[in-house]
This record gives structure tokens, sequence and C-alpha cells, in this order.
């Protein structure tokens, strides 16, 4: 969004792409519906008085000769371009561990996804656990919307929390932030040294067993919510063939990557969360539409962000103890239900994938090559069309396509 | 607004995607390879666990779907 209105605002035709229904990404999503969140609202107010050409429910699967194409419910649209902006943020880390796929176990945003358009959660029993501030944002937000928080769990250590807080002080948006989720969480456990070792239950997730500090915790809940912090998706950049380095699109000052014409912005770049996301979208954006002097105005904000960004990745670092969660029957990949166990005999994702079908599922390896890169350190393999699982028709469809501007079949 | 959910009527809040309208349903969203049910699990079009047919279109994400009145939401599990 910062993009676009960044770009609109100097001058440039811009049009925005969005595979979720409403734009916001996961931070913002049902903000456009809700409007609860008065910087949202700013953004939205913003984007609607631009004459920004605004695409929701957009599955990009191919860009070639400056052209993009994404299904739609409708049917697929091809976009000519003469410049790109990669906005396409980060996904959860999910690690198997027994349990991990029954019913009402959802990822920490995943639940936040959920809740946000619309579930509603009064009087349910909720864990939250994994690694990140997320599960503090999750927690105070279903709290807030009835649900009993039975505890938060966090696997890094103490000192490593407090240091965090510390560093997250120093800016006072975060600090504000903070005061307001400590208040908001208040009653609330919060373990740290703590990580999920089972979830129990039937045909659903009945109970779910904790390890804190070495001693096991058992507690019965109607939803666990747990998530291992974020993974960028890089899949598009990596597509139009961005330079990534340690996993992260290598972009110059400018957000301006590898590839002449290609902007990334957020957190494909690094993890920093939503206030970095906002001043790279619009320092890529004006520079995008050509407009320099706007973008460098932006430039000593996006350093404290990006030292913030770094205090991240110190204090939530996953502990090895993650790896040893999963016994050799949970499962890895949940699309095609292979066991962590006929997963660990191969000592690269390729020959993994080739001989027990894991990652080529529809999420194709999002979930489980990621949780693999973890687990065994193994790298992925290039990106190949479609960069999104979707419909024979609209592969079909594409296939009509040519660089000549703005189609719908 | 109400949604069908393998037939049966539910209330939903307005904004609420299928996906919601199937956890709030307890329907799970499919069976997986190895018979076990699922339900959406991302909450963010990523993990395809969510996938159901709505109104006759096979293979939907769920959770990228917002609910329209008097939809017809099939899961598979």
């Amino acid at each position: 969004m910062a993009a676009a209105v960044a770009a609109s605002r100097a001058g440039a035709s811009v049009a925005l792409l969005d595979d979720n229904p409403a734009v916001g990404g996961q931070i913002w999503r049902g903000e456009a519906q809700a409007g609860g969140n008065p910087e949202a609202a700013r953004w939205f107010r913003a984007l609607g008085s631009l004459p920004v050409e605004v695409i929701s429910g957009a599955g990009v699967f191919h860009i070639e000769s400056g052209v993009l194409v994404a299904e739609t419910a409708g049917g697929v649209l091809a976009i000519a371009h003469r410049e790109l902006i990669l906005a396409t943020g980060a996904r959860e880390l999910f690690l198997p561990f027994p349990g991990w796929t029954l019913p009402n176990v959802f990822g920490a945003g995943g639940l936040q996804a959920l809740l946000k358009t619309g579930l509603p959660v009064e009087q349910k029993r909720i864990t939250i656990a994994g690694t990140g501030p997320l599960l503090l944002a999750v927690a105070s937000y279903a709290r807030k919307r009835g649900a009993q928080v039975l505890g938060i769990c966090e696997q890094a250590g103490f000192e490593k929390m407090a240091r965090f807080g510390m560093a997250a002080a120093r800016l006072p948006r975060k600090l504000k932030e903070g005061v307001l989720l400590g208040w908001d969480l208040r009653g609330i456990p919060y373990w740290t040294n703590c990580w999920p070792i089972a979830a129990i239950g039937r045909e659903r997730i009945e109970s779910v067993r904790l390890l804190h500090n070495g001693r096991i915790r058992e507690m019965e809940c109607d939803y666990l919510a747990c998530g291992f912090h974020l993974v960028p998706n890089i899949e598009l950049a990596q597509y139009v063939g961005c330079r990534i380095e340690a996993g992260f699109v290598k972009v110059d000052e400018f957000q301006r990557t590898s590839v002449p014409n290609v902007y990334c912005a957020g957190e494909p770049t690094s993890i920093g969360g939503l206030e970095l996301s906002i001043l790279e979208g619009q320092i890529a954006g004006s520079t995008a539409a050509g407009d320099r002097a706007a973008a460098r105005r932006l430039f000593a904000e996006r350093a404290r962000y990006v030292e913030f960004a770094a205090e991240l990745a110190r204090a939530f670092k996953l502990r090895g103890e993650l790896k040893s969660l999963a016994d050799p029957g949970t499962l890895l990949c949940r699309c095609e239900d292979v066991p962590v166990g006929r997963v660990s005999p191969f000592d690269s994702w390729r020959a993994a994938k080739l001989h027990t079908r894991c990652g080529m599922g529809p999420c194709q390896g999002r979930v489980c090559g990621s949780a693999a890169e973890f687990l065994f350190g193994w790298g992925t393999d290039s990106v190949r069309p479609p960069v999104l699982a979707v419909d024979c028709a609209s592969l079909a469809a594409a296939s009509n396509v040519g660089p000549s501007g703005k189609e719908s079949i | 607004m109400v949604v069908r959910v393998n037939g049966a009527s539910i209330e939903v809040p307005s904004g609420a995607t299928v996906a919601v309208a199937m956890v709030m349903a307890q329907a799970p969203s499919r069976i997986s390879v190895s018979g076990r049910p699922r339900m959406p699990f991302c909450g963010m079009g990523t993990c395809f666990e969510c996938r159901c047919e709505i109104n006759g279109q096979a293979q939907r994400r769920g959770c990228q779907t917002l609910c329209r009145p008097d939809m017809d939401i099939r899961t598979h599990g």
C-alpha cells in the first residue's frame, strides 16, 4: 500500500495486485472493513484518494517480459508494467511436533488472520506458542475478543527477551506498543524457555503438552496457535531472477534489486515489522516513480528500524531443541502426508522431494520446505512456474497472453 | 449473513471468510492423503489446508474467499 501511494503521489500510473480478498497484508487484514486502527485508516484513505488501480484476489503466478500474469476468480489477468515493486510479505515458520496437524491447531498468525476475518472466540481456551512478538499481538487480540488465553509460550530464554525489550524500548513507537501490550496481557502467564512438545486429541486438539524450564506442563485447550516467527516470501523475486542473500532479497538503499526495474520492499528484504515495511514501500514507490528526493528523506528513519530488525533476528533465533520435537512418525509434509522419518535419511531437499513427494503438494514446500531448512539445513530449489498453484484453465489462458497490455480472459 | 456448510445453514459475521465458516461449523475442510481430518491452518493462503468447494467451484482456498449470502460450501471432511 505504501509503495502504491508513494508512487502515485509522485505521478506514476500504478496498479496494486494482492492475492488476499482485501489489501493490508497480514497486519491490517480486515482493516478495510473494520477500521479500528487509525494509522491503517489513514493509509486506506490515502490509497482510496489516488488513481491507483487496486486488484484484490489476484494471485500472480507468472512474470515474463514485463508482463505479470495473475489468476483471479473471474479468469486470468495480464498486466504490462515498466517498473515492478514486490511487496510479497512473509509467512510463518511452522515446525512439526506430534499432533501439529490436528484440527484446531492453527498458526499464530493463522489464528490472528481468522480472528481478523471474524472468527468468534468467546470463552474459547487458547494456548499460544512458538516465538516472536507476534505471539503477544495474537494473545492481545484474542483476549479482546473474549477468549480465555491460557498462556503464551515463548521458546527464547528470559535474558534474550529482556534484552529485546530494552532494545525495542529505544524506539518511541515500540515503547508505547510494549506498554499497551503489557497492560492488555495482564494476568496471562508469559513463559519463556517454553515450547510445545505435543498436541493431544483424537479428532481435534483437546490438550497441549509443553516443556517449560525442563518441566512438563499439560493443559486442556480448545485452540492452539503456534508459529515460530517469519519466513520471507521471496518466491516471486527468485522467479524474476533477483539476487538472494542469506535467504532475503538483496536490495540497495533505494530498494532496487539486482534485476533492472524490479524493487523489493518489506519482509522479503528482512523481517523488520510494520514500520520498516511502510518506510521501504515508500522508498521503493518514490524511486520507481522518479522521485529520489522523497525516497532519501526516509533513509534516516529507515536506519533506526533496520537496527530493530537486527534485534528481532537476534532475540528470536530458534533453539536447537526445536529440531527434535518431531517423532519419526510425525508428519513433515501436510499436503502429501510424508513423515519426518521418511525424509530425514536424505541429504538434500531435492532428493527428499523426488523420493517421497514432500514439497510437491499445493503449498509447494512453503510449509514443509521451510521446516526442512531448519530441521536439516537444506537449501530449497529454484522456483519454477507456476509460482502459485492455479487451475489448469489459468495455465492454458496464460499461454495465450502476449506483452501487449492488460487483457482479461 | 447465512451461508451453508455441507448443506447446514450457519450464521457468520459480515467480512467472514469461508475458512472462518468452516471453523465455526467445526467441519474439517478436507481429509488428508492418509485419511486424517484437517482444518484451516495458516489463515493466509499459503498452506492450502482450507481448500474446499465453493458454489460448485472446487479447490478454492477458504481463507482467501469472503463469504457471500447463501454461499454453498462443501468440505470433503
